[in-house]
């Protein structure tokens, strides 16, 4: 905050403020963390690291593939890299990029909170992220990378097909990464419900946060069903249970169906964050509020609740009764209302402002173009007979990456251009920022499309090569080309970033006169988010001009300052009335300790030293006791 | 904003291309093309791909069309037509929910109550003849009940007849697909499950694996050969004989290596049923699941190295060569 302008009782105030609110320098400081915005800055680089990772994968994929016989890498080397791939940018990038990395650093700014709800939870969650993002590496750096496609179907994935540790860097690594996802979800929840400023009743939440609070529900409910199947499936490799074993009264379907009551919900979890972020950069930049507010809060809830009954849609193929196929295709037509709700609330929201096409918003153009592109060959597989023949082939893979890239990633993309000002206190490069929206469009239309033609075609995935006869050399080889291009595309935006970053171009605190919350505070945020808890009279706050006037006047006569400690106020639930002063911990070097502990387990685990990873379950136990031991406050 | 226009352009040809390659599509070659329908069933999905795809090019194009608008009129607010935050809310329901509730419905009936019926199992007397298609690591077992016939990786089957394919699986889940025939069905541990095969005319269909099922995946071909009734009665009596008694020395170099432990030649001792039947490996016009042509080269250059082409497969090198290499090859050509 430019303090110095202030006057110097309101100055004494924020520098009181400053105080209490200020964690340790250096890199002790980043270890021990628990502001969300630090946490979210750790999970965004992170997961920015494993995007890397899954994309040159990515190109690794596309060369072995862009010609016929090509020997770039072994069936091996393959099968590890597109299973590998499709794991990062699941369960490694999407997901914690869009809900934990975007999620931690705007959900209390928007809410108007201090903090999140269990900052040292927070802290925890992501430690343990980062873990289990080493975990499942570490195999592919020992050449043992999972290596049976991203749904690892039984009984491949049992030891009798699959005897090395492959499979079990997979689960036991899916497992470690759902306790950071299942925390972190638990914490948005709690956030989102109690921590919201006086006045912020749940019709006035802002969507970024309905979409939010939609994929933190939907992970409590999803992932149960997916560590409940990786937990059979280590039983069975190690401790000789039989839940996939037919000769044994097992079933391998029992696989699928768990996998897929995770794996559906989770597609619509991993593009929950996107409407968020589209929600969030459509009124800013067409310059009035979203069209049918309500029906869009309604519609993120609602794909996320319907995304739960779709989940046979994966198995068409697999000889289940015509009965339960219909029911699935009629629930799988059903979950596209919510998503045209969207669409044509986004699009009327455009025609009907006065739109600024800046990167943000051509980003969110892209996303639309492309979510609706892979929504309509979405549909096309609920008519069974088409699903029939074209799954498992490259029409789907065509149909889940424009849903995936163009529609998770590009809004991940417009958002980093857009809260970037937020962020740095910076500005980006229009200009170029517009050159890298077209190279990386191009390139995403050239990789992708092709695909469905392939698929048509009869090329099935997960192929590690093709025979020249097939003729699907020369569509492979423009998906080469388009990857490069998109790769290429992707580099222009990560280098304007820098390098805006190293010019420096101050931005302001509301560069774009953005409608909520966190463009009404500084650029960066300080760490207690606003010096005055801010009141909440509209979906957009920060359009209110009179209530962000009303503030600066508190903060000079001393009100809603919050200054006895570290103190945010929780609301109740429903209206967002004030409801109490909420003490919240400060950095701890606790969660850390702790996420080492659990690494350390389940690496053990892995190697199968039972006691050995007890003994470090019981250092994390105690880690999880030390953590609640009340340290004094000192101010 | 100035940029824009330029920025617009870009947009609309970069859609333009993608509205445009479809229709290339349908001139398309490839023998395994979903749109080359040579079955009743097959004919009737892609007429599912025909109207869908039109569907949703025209979705596309509405969608399309009103972000060309926003831009197109991005410095006047409210709708063209006037109209305030009402007229908008009831837009977005009657596109949004109205629209597709309609338009879904009917895709939903008729795709998924009727058409569905030509994909579903046939019904248990409905067919004539009975084909049993065991998937293997990376090969397909095939059968014909009722008969001693049993080949690999290359079904015969009478054209314009209905035949009940029954898919089961000896190890891991594969799919059974012949894009030309009908759609896949998956042939899982303890499942079994059919579909219908009814060419309409005789050719050659190609197929492939479309599960993924560990390291051979990409080499696990079928062809499906769909000929006149008399060619394919005559084919399969014929492939339910034994081999004819040889009296080649490569039939001993057969049975002393070993062959014999993983391979069937019926008549002879060997009776392995871990690969491929090679009775009448001379009716097979491919070898190793479609991975190589079966011609004399190749089948030399599979048993003196069977991991070059398909890394991973579980035929081991034998070292066999020199004369026995030559005796054992003129051996598994007189096949026939």
């Amino acid at each position: 905050m430019a303090v110095d302008v202030l006057p110097p009782r309101t100055r004494q105030r924020v520098e009181r403020l400053d105080a209490i609110w200020e964690e340790r320098p250096g890199l002790l400081g980043w270890l021990t963390t628990v502001d969300h915005k630090r946490i979210g800055l750790l999970y965004f680089f992170t997961t920015l690291a494993f995007f890397l990772a899954g994309g040159v994968e990515a190109l690794l994929i596309r060369t072995q593939l862009a010609r016929p016989n090509e020997r770039v890498l072994s069936p091996d080397t393959y099968n590890q890299v597109m299973t590998m791939h499709g794991v990062t940018m699941i369960f490694l990038f999407v997901i914690p990029m869009g809900v934990s990395a975007f999620g931690n650093y705007l959900v209390p700014l928007m809410i108007g909170a201090r903090d999140m709800a269990f900052p040292r939870m927070n802290a925890l969650s992501y430690w343990l992220f980062l873990g289990s993002g080493c975990f499942i590496y570490a195999g592919l750096f020992m050449r043992k990378g999972a290596n049976c496609g991203w749904f690892c179907y039984a009984p491949l994935n049992t030891k009798s097909y699959d005897p090395g540790l492959n499979v079990d860097f997979y689960a036991l690594g899916l497992i470690f990464n759902g306790l950071s996802t299942t925390a972190g979800a638990i914490n948005f929840i709690v956030t989102i419900f109690k921590l919201r400023a006086p006045g912020m009743s749940l019709n006035r939440m802002p969507l970024f946060v309905f979409a939010n609070l939609a994929s933190s529900l939907a992970i409590i409910f999803l992932l149960p069903p997916l560590t409940m199947d990786l937990t059979f499936l280590e039983l069975q490799r190690r401790a000789g249970f039989h839940f996939f074993d037919v000769a044994h009264g097992g079933d391998p379907l029992l696989w699928q169906h768990l996998f897929w009551l995770f794996g559906h919900p989770e597609v619509y979890l991993i593009v929950l964050p996107a409407f968020g972020i589209a929600t969030s950069i459509i009124p800013t930049f067409s310059r009035r509020k979203m069209v049918a507010f309500p029906l869009v809060a309604l519609a993120e809830l609602l794909v996320a609740f319907i995304g739960f009954g779709v989940w046979a849609h994966h198995m068409f193929a697999t000889g289940l009764p015509t009965v339960s196929l219909v029911f699935f295709a009629a629930a799988s037509m059903m979950v596209v209302i919510p998503s045209t709700i969207q669409i044509f609330a986004w699009t009327i929201t455009v025609i009907s402002g006065r739109p600024i096409f800046a990167a943000p918003l051509l980003f969110i153009g892209g996303f639309i173009t492309f979510f609706v592109f892979g929504g309509l060959s979405g549909i096309m597989f609920a008519a069974i007979p088409f699903d029939q023949a074209t799954t498992d082939t490259y029409f789907v893979v065509a149909h889940f990456h424009f849903i995936i890239f163009g529609a998770a990633v590009f809004p991940l993309l417009g958002g980093m251009y857009y809260w970037f000002p937020k962020v740095t206190g910076r500005m980006y490069n229009e200009p170029l920022a517009k050159v890298s929206f077209w190279v990386t469009f191009t390139g995403t239309a050239l990789t992708f499309f092709p695909m469905h033609i392939l698929g048509l075609l009869g090329m099935t995935r997960r192929v590690y090569t093709y025979p020249a006869s097939a003729g699907w050399g020369g569509y492979n080889l423009s998906e080469t080309f388009g990857a490069y291009i998109l790769a290429a595309g992707l580099l222009l935006i990560a280098g304007n970033l820098v390098w805006s970053f190293l010019r420096a171009v101050p931005a302001g605190p509301d560069p774009f006169y953005g409608g909520t919350l966190e463009w009404a505070t500084t650029s960066p945020p300080p760490e207690y988010n606003f010096a005055v808890i801010p009141t909440v009279t509209s979906p957009y706050p920060n359009w209110d001009r009179e209530d962000r006037e009303e503030d600066a006047r508190r903060l000079e006569r001393g009100q809603l300052v919050l200054a006895a400690g570290h103190e945010t106020p929780a609301s109740t639930v429903r209206d967002g009335y004030w409801d109490e002063i909420l003490d919240m911990p400060s950095e701890s070097p606790w969660p850390i300790t702790l996420a080492f502990a659990v690494l350390l387990m389940f690496m053990m685990v892995l190697l199968t030293h039972f006691v050995t990873a007890a003994i470090f379950g019981g250092v994390a136990l105690l880690a999880l006791a030390a953590w609640h031991s009340k340290e004094p406050q000192e101010f | 904003m100035s940029g824009d226009r330029s920025g617009s352009g870009a947009y609309g040809a970069a859609v333009a291309v993608v509205l445009g390659a479809p229709l290339l599509l349908a001139g398309c070659g490839g023998k395994e093309n979903i749109l080359h329908p040579h079955s009743h069933a097959e004919h009737r999905i892609s007429v599912v791909w025909w109207v869908t795809m039109i569907g949703a090019w025209i979705g596309f194009g509405v969608v399309v069309f009103g972000l060309f608008l926003g831009w197109w009129r991005r410095n006047r607010p409210n709708l063209p037509f006037g109209g305030g935050e009402r007229a908008a809310t009831l837009l977005v329901i009657g596109l949004g929910v109205g629209v597709p509730i309609v338009v879904l419905s009917l895709l939903f009936v008729w795709a998924d109550i009727f058409v569905i019926r030509s994909t579903d199992a046939p019904a248990a007397s409905s067919t004539s003849l009975t084909v049993k298609v065991i998937g293997h690591q990376w090969w397909w077992e095939v059968r014909y009940p009722g008969t001693k016939a049993l080949t690999a990786n290359e079904i015969h089957i009478p054209v314009g007849t209905r035949v009940n394919v029954v898919g089961t699986t000896a190890d891991v889940i594969h799919s059974i697909w012949v894009p030309e025939l009908n759609r896949k069905i998956d042939v899982i541990p303890g499942r079994t499950n059919s579909m219908l095969w009814d060419a309409d005319r005789p050719g050659v269909y190609e197929g492939r694996c479309s599960e993924f099922c560990g390291l051979q995946h990409a080499h696990m071909s079928l062809l499906v050969f769909a000929q006149p009734r008399a060619q394919y009665e005559a084919w399969l009596r014929k492939e339910a004989k034994p081999a004819a008694a040889s009296t080649l020395t490569g039939a001993r170099v057969f049975l002393s290596h070993a062959c014999s432990g993983c391979h069937q030649i019926r008549g002879t001792g060997a009776r392995g049923l871990v690969g491929p039947d090679l009775t009448h490996l001379m009716s097979r016009t491919t070898l190793a699941a479609g991975t190589i042509a079966n011609t004399r080269d190749d089948l030399a250059n599979w048993i003196i190295d069977p991991q070059h082409f398909k890394p991973g497969n579980k035929m081991p090198a034998l070292n066999i060569s020199g004369p026995d290499l030559d005796a054992l090859l003129a051996y598994l050509r007189s096949l026939k």
